[in-house]
């Protein structure tokens, strides 16, 4: 089965964006994926190993809160699995991060070509 | 299904709003009824920002007889690759004086009010209980459970959106059947657990997306048409172009909507959200990590102390401002134990003092014997000890 891994955890599992694993249940491949990438652990489970409240799962389009069985529905192949956590959006302190970056990585270029650098920067 | 509140004597459409709103005229799912609900609905966006922008100029451009912003923020140069109600001269303006007037040149049939503060527990009610709908274009957390739970209290749909990098999040909150924020996420993630905006950085495009899904349902709301998102939360991938839709569910044992609430007025959002700030305490402890104040730790230094100083910000941030530590990003510290000297006394900085914490925790459980935390970080540093640094 395919487990979506969402932007802001990708950095703990190697960059990806989907992960395949082969597991009978939910907490199964939840198990195999953090064995695979043992940094995403802390970010998904509490110490005591319970899911964290920011951090939903996803069976299909199916919260697995609300699944009968819970983290022990069995999965198939062909299922998906997505970690979806809450995110706040917007981005006012990156701003005034980014005008210092290129103002202190170019401090030599010219306004022009400091808005040309930004620009490939995307 | 659930719609907002509006009143039952519509106001008439002047010759010029006919004019003006033909193409809905002729749209039979809006039509005369429609463009006069319109007319008459009142709605809230929070923030004049990324989400804000393309909210506000379509829902002013669609004829919403009332638009409230609250904001309280100044237009960046840095804003305007994604802020597209404000332009190159806006900088430096509020952010509401600039929006305001480019919705009245759009659409002068439309109320602008200015709602010039930042929200919070002690004005949300009274801001909010004006409107039909709030549109959430907000980027922190408590700002999202404040709106949230005002929402809940006061019975208000909020049409919700929320971005990060390529990636956004969209949904209702709040109507009368259906889940709110809190029935999805009960609590905030403690800060700096998960990575930040400030380190992730978000696509311009990607506010318009979502922004625009925003104004949509806000629009579906007060007409009473079409299936809005209560209910599902939709997830845009922009990077891939994929759009999901997750199921979402009325949580029964919700803190805010639930059965039996526990949250029935306003609380104190930032710290709820873990934000509220530390009490000052010279040689406090934390989680067993001594934190040393950044007036102490320059006595230190000039006191010709050889201090091991490490700095566990990204290189960027340490490129921006930074007090000579040795840079480790936090996320590399376990793999870079070797660089790091066993017999001395480790002290740990970074922005604000909360990653510092965390490696110093990791590296007192990885057998380190003296760590120490500077507490608030370089941002501290910047106001009480040098001011020439940036704060960033
Ligand atoms: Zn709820």
């Amino acid at each position: 089965m395919t487990i979506y891994i969402p932007t802001p955890l990708r950095p703990y599992a190697a960059g990806k964006d989907a992960v395949d694993v082969n597991a009978g249940t939910v907490s199964g491949a939840l198990d195999e994926l953090t064995q695979t990438f043992p940094d995403l652990r802390k970010h998904l489970f509490t110490a005591e190993g319970k899911l964290r409240a920011f951090v939903n799962v996803y069976l299909n389009d199916e919260d697995i809160r609300y699944l009968p069985e819970k983290d022990a529905t069995a999965v198939s192949a062909g299922d998906t699995l997505s970690i979806v956590p809450s995110i706040a959006g917007g981005c006012q302190v990156s701003d005034r991060m980014n005008s210092f970056l290129w103002l202190t990585r170019f401090p030599t270029l010219s306004p022009e070509r400091r808005r040309k650098g930004r620009a490939r920067s995307w | 299904m659930a719609t907002a509140t509006v009143p039952v004597e519509l106001p008439e459409l002047t010759k010029d709003e006919l004019a003006r709103y033909s193409r809905h005229l002729i749209l039979p799912e809006v039509g005369e009824e429609g463009q006069r609900k319109l007319k008459a609905a009142r709605v809230l966006c929070v923030g004049a920002g990324g989400l804000g922008s393309p909210l506000s100029l379509y829902l002013a451009a669609a004829g919403v007889g009332t638009l409230g912003l609250v904001d309280f923020d100044v237009v960046d140069k840095s804003n305007l690759q994604r802020q597209i109600i404000h332009s190159t001269a806006d900088i430096g303006r509020k952010k509401l004086d600039s929006a305001a007037e480019k919705l009245e040149a759009l659409n002068p049939e439309v109320k602008v009010v200015k709602h010039d503060t930042l929200l919070s527990s002690a004005n949300a009610l009274d801001i909010l209980k004006d409107y039909d709908v709030i549109a959430d274009g907000t980027d922190n957390f408590p700002t999202r459970y404040l709106v949230n739970d005002a929402c809940v209290l006061l019975g208000k749909p909020n049409a919700y959106g929320s971005i990060f990098r390529f990636e956004g999040q969209a949904s209702v909150f709040a109507t009368a059947d259906g889940p709110c924020y809190r029935c999805l996420y009960p609590e905030p993630p403690p800060p700096g657990l998960v990575p930040s905006c400030a380190e992730g950085g978000v696509l311009g495009i990607l506010p318009g997306l979502v922004g625009v899904i925003q104004a949509t349902e806000t629009i579906k709301l007060i007409l009473g048409k079409g299936a809005t998102l209560a209910g599902r939360l939709l997830l845009v991938d922009a990077l891939n172009m994929r759009f999901r839709e997750l199921k979402l569910r009325k949580n029964p044992e919700c803190p805010v909507c639930g059965a039996h609430p526990t949250v029935t007025q306003l609380i104190d959002y930032q710290q709820f959200c873990g934000l509220a700030p530390a009490k000052k305490e010279e040689n406090a402890v934390k989680n067993g990590i001594p934190q040393i104040t950044v007036t102490e730790l320059k006595r230190r230094i000039e006191a010709g102390e050889d201090l091991f100083i490490l700095d566990v910000r990204e290189p960027f941030e340490y490129q921006i401002a930074n007090i000579g530590g040795k840079l480790i990003p936090q996320n590399e510290v376990p793999q870079r134990l070797g660089e790091i000297d066993r017999d001395r006394e480790i002290i740990v900085h970074c922005k604000g003092g909360v990653r510092s914490q965390r490696i110093a925790e990791f590296l007192k459980q990885s057998g380190y014997s003296e760590v120490v935390n500077v507490a608030g970080g370089i941002l501290a540093w910047s106001s009480e000890v040098d001011a020439t640094l940036p704060k960033y």
